[in-house]
């Protein structure tokens, strides 16, 4: 793919050559253009913003450094919705990372109507979250929720799912993994299905059991795919605000905070005491933990899985 | 337990595993099917995904008294539509100005960023010019930043703009996707052959006809995925319009958060509404979800 030869000179030939040095600017850069305006000018005026009182109703703001940090900082809140949002990101990932290994595996199978069982697994995927919180909060009501009675059925005392606070991240988690289980089970079956089969049979002569095999060869193989689960869902966990904002009917993350996370206490700043620059201030650290657990993250899964030989 | 993961030990020693669409490495050699144990696992799977619809369906057939009965029904009760009339006509709830948003909106989003990420990727995977490699890498670096870091200057702006309460606020940050460039790059390098391009510039073709003939038609399967993909996560988004939208000009996301928000919760009126609202998505993955699906086997990433 060359730049083609004229074999005419004039204004048609020139205005060619034109639109094949110019047209793959034009076609990328609707992307550049509105990421300028709503992706980058917004992310650096965070920064700015985070170093100001902002005033919303004159619409400015007056420099006062590292204030918002240091008093966001000082907030015992934010301590706690840290807490919250690690101990939900946690629980909502671990388990689900597990989980959704096991079930691509089973689904790793000859089976029947396996675009059933694939649909199967994917439809909570499709649900609003706020639809999911609402079915989850009922579920885990305190008083007439479903597990509750069930709970009370087998002889067990009731769980507080909205006072006690790790009861109320159980809870949540429990709707995170509801929805996004299957989407991860998809991608890690993709991944495991494209572990070249002579793998197992060679295993299988060497006189490898089932589970030897998955140790020895399906975990190391899933491993870069393992690490990008990883990485968007800690991504996406560190910043989950549907879930605990739907949890009760007040939307403030519990009366003593017990599931306020980062986005939610973001939110009841900004948009609850209309205080922008500390709102900025809190987005802001949100960034940086996003980066440091991501980077985090990624050298656990890597040490974790390793792999031996070279598999892939 | 023993005696079935044996089963099942026994049953992968005989066979290979089935083919994928997306690596022509594996293939399929008729053997023995997995045993109950692995249909059984996924049999309770599956419920486990639509049980809760089924509980919001017993509650919102019900009445406000459904949830505290202690000898509750297994069967539905009859008050389904009634409930959903109730939400329906709820003057706070603007549920039919808010089904129309969602549509509305998602359906734009999703044609504009399959609109823009072809031609961006068309850009990045097919042509030549300076810049190009970083270029694209920034694309999928912006990928990271959390939508948390720009919402405060985005309602400033859109506040300035007279744009909050809007639905236009929420479809113009979301015309363009670095992941669905990407996505599109990816897909078109190898969907299109470099010689069909240089053929149609032989023939005179100009740049941007040579897209409209070749590149559009080839990128025809991917770019159904990523509208799927774009319009299921821009009907489910809650949080920026959660803060930019009125709540008499809600999307449906929103709408639901303020069934709960009334002083006394009736949840048999809650989770029909929930319901109600989540039936055009079921509709459509019912029709698309085997698509759905494959996009994710080919390595979608959360939106």
């Amino acid at each position: 793919m060359t730049t083609a030869t004229p074999r005419r000179f004039g204004f048609g030939a020139r205005l060619s050559r034109w639109d094949l040095k110019l047209s793959p600017y034009l076609y990328i850069s609707p992307f550049f253009l509105l990421f300028l305006v709503v992706g980058l000018f917004p992310i650096a005026y965070t920064a700015v913003i985070s170093f100001m009182d902002w005033d919303q109703v004159r619409g400015k703001g007056t420099w006062i450094g590292f204030d918002q940090y240091a008093y966001v900082l000082g907030q015992p809140k934010f301590w706690i919705a840290l807490r919250n949002t690690f101990s939900i990101f946690l629980l909502s990932s671990v388990p689900q990372m597990v989980f959704a290994v096991f079930l691509a595996a089973l689904l790793d199978q000859n089976l029947r109507a396996k675009t059933f069982w694939r649909m199967g697994v994917l439809l909570p995927y499709v649900v609003a979250p706020v639809a999911v919180a609402l079915i989850f909060s009922n579920l885990f009501g305190d008083r007439y929720g479903l597990v509750n009675t069930a709970l009370q059925g087998i002889g067990l005392e009731p769980i507080p799912w909205h006072t006690n606070a790790f009861a109320s991240h159980i809870a949540i988690a429990t709707m995170v993994n509801f929805r996004w289980t299957g989407y991860n089970t998809l991608i890690l079956l993709a991944a495991m299905q494209a572990i070249p089969r002579d793998y197992y049979e060679a295993a299988t002569v060497d006189g490898a059991g089932r589970f030897r095999q998955f140790f020895a060869i399906t975990l190391p193989s899933l491993r870069p795919t393992l690490i990008f689960v990883v990485i968007t869902s800690t991504i996406g966990g560190l910043q989950i605000f549907d879930e605990p904002r739907m949890y009760d009917q007040y939307g403030t993350g519990g009366s003593n905070s017990q599931w306020l996370t980062i986005s939610l206490y973001l939110y009841n700043i900004g948009w609850g005491e209309w205080n922008f620059g500390r709102a900025a201030a809190l987005a802001w650290l949100l960034f940086l933990i996003v980066l440091v657990i991501g980077a985090i993250n990624m050298l656990i899964t890597r040490a974790l899985v390793r792999t031996d030989g070279d598999q892939r | 337990m023993t005696t079935a993961t044996r089963t099942t030990a026994r049953d992968r020693s005989t066979t290979t595993a089935p083919t994928s669409p997306a690596s022509p490495r594996t293939r399929r050699v008729r053997g023995t099917r997995p045993g109950w144990f692995v249909y059984g696992c996924l049999g309770l799977v599956l419920a486990g995904s639509v049980f809760p619809f089924y509980w919001s369906f017993l509650i919102g057939s019900g009445d406000a008294y459904t949830l505290r009965d202690p000898h509750m029904s297994w069967i539905p009760g009859g008050n389904f539509i009634a409930n959903a009339l109730t939400v329906v006509n709820d003057p706070a709830l603007n549920f039919w100005k808010a089904l129309w948003n969602s549509v509305f909106t998602s359906a734009l989003i999703a044609l504009s960023v399959v609109f823009f990420s072809t031609l961006a990727g068309w850009a990045f995977a097919k042509l030549r010019f300076r810049g190009r490699g970083w270029l694209l890498a920034f694309v999928v670096g912006t990928m990271a930043v959390p939508t948390q870091l720009g919402v405060v200057p985005l309602y400033v702006l859109f506040n300035e703009l007279g744009w909050t309460g809007k639905t236009g606020a929420i479809i113009v940050p979301a015309l363009v996707s670095a992941f669905g460039v990407f996505w599109m790059t990816q897909y078109l390098q190898q969907a299109v052959p470099d010689e069909l391009i240089e053929a149609a510039r032989m023939d005179g073709a100009s740049s941007f006809r040579t897209f409209w003939t070749i590149g559009l038609p080839a990128a025809r399967p991917a770019a159904s995925m990523l509208g799927l993909f774009t319009f299921v996560s821009a009907w489910n988004n809650f949080f920026w319009p959660f803060i930019v939208l009125d709540r008499q000009d809600p999307t449906l996301p929103v709408a639901l958060s303020l069934l709960q928000s009334n002083h006394f919760v009736d949840y048999s009126i809650v989770l029909a509404g929930v319901l109600l609202s989540t039936i055009p998505l079921l509709i459509l993955f019912a029709g698309a979800g085997k698509q759905l699906v494959s996009g994710i086997m080919q390595g979608a990433v959360k939106g």
